[in-house]
């Protein structure tokens, strides 16, 4: 394999690694007023991503930093095309981070009320927006002759430029699927890490989410099938996976549920990313202009620079990462403790 | 849109705004991340609970503050990007590997030991636990070591080859970029400017509790109250976080002069326009004087009444008291024959003033931290009757802007006397632009950064001042710690018998 392929390889990694790490904890913010009944609940509920939202979030900053680093014309193409929708993304992490910070350090109960409620909110918001913007990988942008989207004929005008990719039902649909299953992971998660009620909650929310998504993405297998449009074993496999992640989360398997949902979250990921083949982000206008792995590649020094710390820091970060999971391992439990 | 506002202009602002705004944040964790290693393993070594508290304490204001710092670094990450797509593709080969590495280098190891740390306490064992956030505070400095290097090289690009073809600066070596001169003198400056605005911090929270709101067992009072025991100890370790705090900003001082110095001579070096700029010094002048302070306007090109010390620039600039410094005009003509015709002079009032700004402000802070170590030394008492210094004692909590303030006009100093060059003597700022940006979206995103940023400011800092009017007994994480010490695992009066995990819960979320 040529570098090339070798940082298209990790891109895609860090890509998968940031929605399956982040995405239960996107859930988990979702989740936390709805399953949490009291300020208690849901202080155990956040409890649970506490130590680790952080560290997830990164894997965002290092997908973005090496697609940067390998690919500097995917990385200038997507963030200048696709400019208000990024900064809409970038302002509801924002706001998300510091609520999830900001909540347990003060003792007010209007305070922890009001972080609650944006936490949600910007956990949805975002997790919807990404989804969306997912969809435009597939389906790539208006890029002209320098890689830029230019107003003009074919694109929207003014500020609609870069907010009407975003304006196609395969985006809603994108974001519809990205809440459900952050919501599923974030439910196996919580599951997977509670005692008490909201542990039961929690099944129940996967249960629910899991087979709904079975049932959605039996229905797309079949009319793919029928009209032999779509990739319908990946729909078929899916639905078979959410089947398996219903079964293990009403066993109380919670840990193979939470592995199962993570396999259709990454899946879906690396489908997405993978879909344009050589293409990483197609033009709409003309293919000519579309931006293909070989020409958005920095320099072949710049990769063998990057190289040694794909291969010696990252394992590295892996290895903490997962350490620090360990440590932190403990199930919160979620009950009043009887004083 | 119709508004006669240029892309460029907004653009710049926008990159402006929310670059300075990351940079309040930044040096507070930088020396926070210091502060409670530092007295974490104070604590550690001699087991005194005054050092616990203040660790838990400072721990606090490092998270919120981290927090702060990760959110809008976030948005540095892909700013090069959103605004600047030329700029990306032109020097990608430059930039990108520094972003990454610093994402794989730094952030992982700050966040994720960070998470470790807060949520440690009784789990892991206490070396290991005192360790992590010593990993945190080396972090913090490796990204700030790895992101000044790219900042460095568009003061002074090293380490690069120009491809006429493609027009782009492709990278030669990762270890010349990283070992750039201007990075080498930028780094310690910067680093000892982040000390002096940790240690104002905390200089501030420990004499306000120590000498204002100070704790008594009816919760905070006025001074002269009879205290109890506890409130007793709480008071010493106020003072003690006073006098930390105090130090740490008189020595950052020291060393943010001394190494200022030294950025100065290479400044001169790589951009004499910006050193001349800085003086207003238009013409070539053998044993120049260093003007203190100016009436008129520097920069109309006009002659203006100016308090100067002989010689002095020339000591700074270059070392040696008759030795000659360039002036604006000449360079100017200079540039001109190099680069083609064209303006090559920096907006020169700013550079003057911002250049006063940062060292008048920032010497000011020093003062203060000298005055109060000297009026508390060997444990003297702060005569807090008198008016006066009660007056004085009221204005402390604004100390920690001075500093802050200094960066700033450091950085405003540094970023706007390079124009017009995005990339010093490579590319011009306009051709950094993205190509499709229109005025109304870059507006939008000046706007919305804006406000975003502007709710988040005001409730960091309601948060921290709720912090730290908190009584210095987090309940929480001494249950935690106790666990350690006490393994038969006691209920025990002071946390209601609350077990560690509940109890980590009361102040955690
Ligand atoms: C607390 C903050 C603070 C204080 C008190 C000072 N500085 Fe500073 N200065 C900075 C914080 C700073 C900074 C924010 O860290 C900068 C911006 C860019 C950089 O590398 O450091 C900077 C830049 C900067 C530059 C420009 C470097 C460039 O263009 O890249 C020079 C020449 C100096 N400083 C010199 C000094 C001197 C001689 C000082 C005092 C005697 C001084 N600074 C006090
Ligand atoms: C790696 C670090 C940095 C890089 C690569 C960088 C790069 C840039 C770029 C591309 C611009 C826009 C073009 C321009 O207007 O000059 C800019 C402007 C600016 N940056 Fe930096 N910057 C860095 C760090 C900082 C920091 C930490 C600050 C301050 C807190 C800062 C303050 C500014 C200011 C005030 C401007 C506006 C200057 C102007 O518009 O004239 N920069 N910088
Ligand atoms: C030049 C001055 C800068 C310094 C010294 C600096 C340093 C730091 C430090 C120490 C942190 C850790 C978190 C915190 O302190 O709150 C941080 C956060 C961050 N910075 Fe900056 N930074 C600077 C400018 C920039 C620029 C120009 C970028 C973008 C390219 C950037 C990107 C980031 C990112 C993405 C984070 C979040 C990391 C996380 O999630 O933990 N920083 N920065």
């Amino acid at each position: 394999m040529d570098l090339i392929t070798i940082w298209f390889a990790l891109v895609v990694l860090c890509w998968v690694l940031f929605f399956v790490l982040e995405g239960f904890d996107f859930g988990v913010g979702a989740l936390s007023p709805l399953l949490g009944r009291d300020d208690h609940e849901r202080s155990a509920a956040l409890r649970t991503i506490g130590p680790f939202w952080d560290g997830n979030e990164v894997w965002f900053v290092a997908a973005i930093g090496v697609t940067f680093a390998a690919f500097p014309d995917w990385y200038a193409a997507l963030l200048s095309g696709l400019f208000l929708p990024f900064v809409a993304v970038l302002v509801l992490l924002a706001g998300r981070g510091v609520a999830l910070e900001f909540r347990g350090k003060h003792s007010g109960a209007a305070w922890r009320r009001r972080c609650d409620v944006w936490l949600a909110a910007t956990s949805l918001g975002v997790v919807a927006l990404l989804g969306a913007l997912l969809t435009v990988f597939v389906r790539g942008l208006a890029l002209g002759a320098d890689g830029e989207v230019h107003a003009g004929p074919g694109v929207g005008a003014g500020l609609l430029r870069t907010l009407e990719p975003l304006a196609t039902w395969q985006a809603l649909a994108g974001a519809v699927a990205a809440v459900s299953l952050a919501v599923l992971l974030g439910s196996t998660f919580l599951g997977l890490r509670t005692t008490g009620p909201l542990r039961r909650r929690a099944r129940r929310v996967a249960v629910a989410t899991a087979s709904a998504g079975a049932v959605a993405l039996a229905v797309a297998a079949g009319i793919s099938g029928l009209t032999g449009q779509g990739p319908a074993p990946l729909w078929g496999g899916g639905a078979l996976v959410l089947l398996l992640v219903v079964a293990a989360a009403a066993a109380r398997r919670e840990a193979l549920a939470f592995v199962a949902g993570a396999v259709v979250v990454a899946a879906a990921v690396v489908a997405a990313l993978t879909a344009g083949g050589e293409v990483v982000l197609a033009s709409t206008l003309d293919p000519a202009w579309s931006l293909t792995r070989g020409s958005a590649a920095a320099s072949s020094t710049a990769l063998e620079v990057i190289s040694w710390a794909g291969v010696v820091v990252l394992p590295g970060v892996v290895a903490y990462q997962a350490f620090s999971y360990w440590v932190l391992r403990q199930r919160v439990t979620s009950e009043r403790v009887p004083t | 849109m119709d508004v006669d506002l240029d892309v460029l202009d907004i653009t710049r602002l926008q990159f402006a705004v929310v670059t300075i705004y990351h940079y309040f944040f930044v040096p507070l964790s930088i020396a926070l991340a210091a502060a409670t290693a530092g007295l974490h393993t104070t604590w550690h070594r001699t087991g005194r609970d005054r050092y616990r508290r203040l660790t838990l304490l400072v721990g606090k204001l490092l998270l919120v503050t981290f927090a702060v710092g990760v959110v809008t670094g976030l948005v540095q990450e892909l700013q090069f990007g959103l605004g600047w797509s030329s700029f990306a593709r032109a020097y990608g080969d430059v930039f990108g590997p520094v972003l990454a590495l610093e994402g794989m280098l730094a952030f992982f190891l700050e966040a994720t030991f960070l998470g470790l740390w807060y949520f440690g306490w009784g789990r892991l064992p206490r070396r290991l636990h005192l360790a992590t956030i010593w990993v945190v505070a080396v972090g913090t400095l490796i990204s700030a070591f790895v992101i000044l290097a790219a900042n460095a090289f568009m003061q002074n690009p090293v380490a690069y080859r120009w491809d006429e073809q493609l027009g782009r600066a492709r990278l030669t070596s990762f270890t010349e970029l990283m070992l750039n001169p201007v990075n080498l003198a930028a780094f310690p400056h910067t680093i000892a400017g982040a000390v002096m605005l940790g240690g104002a911090l905390l200089m501030a929270v420990g004499a306000w509790r120590r000498w204002v709101h100070v704790p008594t067992a009816s919760g905070l009072g006025e001074p002269g109250e009879p205290e109890s025991r506890d409130d007793h100890e709480q008071r010493l370790a106020f003072g003690t976080l006073a006098r930390v705090g105090a130090w740490s900003t008189l020595v950052g001082g020291v060393l943010v002069a001394l190494t200022g110095d030294v950025l100065g001579k290479v400044m001169t070096q790589v951009q004499p326009m910006k050193m001349a700029a800085a003086e207003a010094l238009y013409t070539t002048t053998a044993g120049a004087p260093f003007s203190i302070f100016a009436i008129g306007s520097p920069g109309e090109g006009e002659p203006f009444f100016s308090l100067d010390v002989p010689y002095l620039l020339s000591v700074l600039a270059v070392g040696d008291p008759t030795a000659t410094v360039a002036g604006i005009d000449d360079l100017q003509a200079q540039y001109a024959e190099q680069f083609g015709p064209g303006s090559y002079v920096p907006v020169v009032w700013m550079a003057y003033w911002s250049f006063r700004a940062m060292i008048g402000i920032g010497m000011l802070a020093t003062a203060v931290a000298a005055a109060y170590l000297w009026a508390t030394r060997r444990g003297r008492e702060l005569p807090i009757g008198r008016p006066d210094v009660r007056r004085a004692l009221r204005l402390l909590p604004l100390l920690p802007a001075l500093p802050a303030a200094a960066g700033t006009f450091g950085w405003v100093f540094t970023e706007t006397a390079r124009q017009p060059w995005l990339a010093f003597g490579l590319t011009r700022t306009e051709d950094g632009l993205s190509a499709g940006l229109t005025a109304g979206e870059a507006l939008a995103a000046l706007g919305a950064f804006a406000l975003a940023y502007g709710v988040i400011a005001v409730v960091w800092t309601r948060l921290v001042l709720h912090i730290v009017r908190q009584d210095l007994d987090a309940e929480a994480l001494a249950a935690g710690e106790r666990d350690e010490e006490d393994p038969t695992g006691r209920p025990d009066e002071r946390t209601g018998g609350r077990t560690p995990q509940d109890a980590d819960l009361v102040t955690t979320y």
